[in-house]
């Protein structure tokens, strides 16, 4: 569909570098509208994205599941890098996906996990108490959504173990800071 | 005012997690798109994008087999069979300065952190479609230009040399759009 043929390509080159500039093959998807057009296609999936809510609850219970499974892997096997790759997995999905299920303290729970697992100079150091509590934390955020919420408790537990996991990991990485400084550096991606 | 006609875009969603597809494909179905391919890994994405020519793809970065980077890398090779400027947005849960660096030096077109919002991804669609940047090829680097603006003060690795390359004019294509609509 948007094959490029070479004589379509427009190449400009440079000393150390070629620009290559193609006219736009999606320039057929864009057109002006009337500023008055009242089609907004945002709303419209904002609505879509609602309807499909109440399907989170049950969602949200599976991909914990998984990360219950994950860990009674690790517990069993030991950290490989099968066990590893699925823990860190499955509370990167829940990273990515709780918020939009309704449950962003149980994605900083999991984005603390993960880093936990990724920042780590050994994975098989990291205190398992530590691991389990992001777990059961993540599970009881999200059983308890309804009660603990309007307490503001989920938020300040997901604080905590954020607290608990960055001492460990400057700790652990004491002896690296380049690495350390990389960890700590606030995430430059705009989210809107 | 520009819209975009979704029901002429193709798209392909790369991401293992099935929850995630369903919310990608709700949110581009209610957009407008009729044409949304799904794949659960990079192997399998790489395969229909071959064989469906996808418009747009929207890649995550943690999938089985080989993931959304390395399905970026294989995709931005100059003389490859499939279409190499094809616009790549990567949508992820990881957000670090180090890992933007790295999709962008892979050759993603456009950066989207979880978790997802119908405006967001959007506007990235926008972007791509109606403000696509040229591609900049080097020795070691094929694909969209990694530079925002025409700034001349950057002194860094890589910064191009010789000529006009110093201030490189961004391809107005959304002029083009409006002379076409």
């Amino acid at each position: 569909m948007a094959k490029q043929k070479p004589g379509e390509l427009k190449v400009e080159t440079f000393a150390e570098h070629q620009v290559i500039t193609q006219p736009n093959p999606l320039r057929r998807a864009v057109r002006r509208v009337d500023d008055n057009d009242i089609d907004d296609a945002v709303a419209r999936a904002e609505q879509a994205l609602a309807e499909l809510s109440g399907e989170f609850t049950d969602w949200m219970a599976t991909e914990c599941d998984r990360l219950a499974a994950a860990l009674a892997a690790v517990t069993k096997d030991g950290f490989t890098d099968v066990t590893r790759q699925e823990l860190f997995r499955a509370a990167h999905d829940i990273k990515g996906d709780a918020a939009t299920f309704g449950y962003p303290a149980a994605a900083a729970a999991a984005d603390s996990l993960c880093r936990l697992l990724e920042h780590a100079p050994d994975v098989a150091g990291i205190p398992r108490d530590l691991i389990a509590f992001h777990i059961n934390a993540v599970q009881a955020i999200v059983r308890e959504h309804a009660k603990i919420d309007r307490l503001g408790t989920a938020g300040e537990l997901s604080r905590k173990l954020r607290g608990m996991a960055d001492k460990f990991l400057i700790e652990a990485n004491r002896d690296r800071p380049e690495h350390l400084e990389a960890i700590l550096a606030p995430s430059i991606v705009p989210t809107a | 005012m520009l819209r975009i006609d979704f029901n002429k875009l193709r798209f392909l969603i790369c991401d293992d997690n099935p929850h995630m597809r369903r919310i990608l494909r709700t949110l581009l179905h209610s957009f407008g798109a009729r044409e949304v391919y799904e794949a659960e890994d990079g192997a399998t994405a790489l395969e229909m994008f071959s064989h469906s020519a996808p418009d747009i793809l929207i890649v995550d970065w943690a999938m089985p087999i080989f993931d959304g980077l390395e399905l970026t890398q294989i995709i931005r090779q100059p003389d490859a069979i499939g279409n190499p400027f094809v616009p790549i947005i990567m949508l992820t849960g990881h957000s670090e300065k180090r890992r933007v660096m790295v999709a962008r030096d892979a050759g993603v077109t456009e950066f989207l952190a979880k978790p997802i919002s119908a405006k967001a991804l959007y506007q990235r669609i926008l972007s791509v479609v109606a403000h696509p940047r040229p591609f900049i090829r080097t020795k070691n680097y094929f694909g969209p230009d990694r530079r925002r603006n025409t700034t001349t003060a950057y002194i860094g690795p890589e910064r191009r040399i010789g000529g006009k390359a110093d201030v490189m004019p961004q391809s107005a294509l959304i002029d083009k759009a409006r002379v076409t609509s």
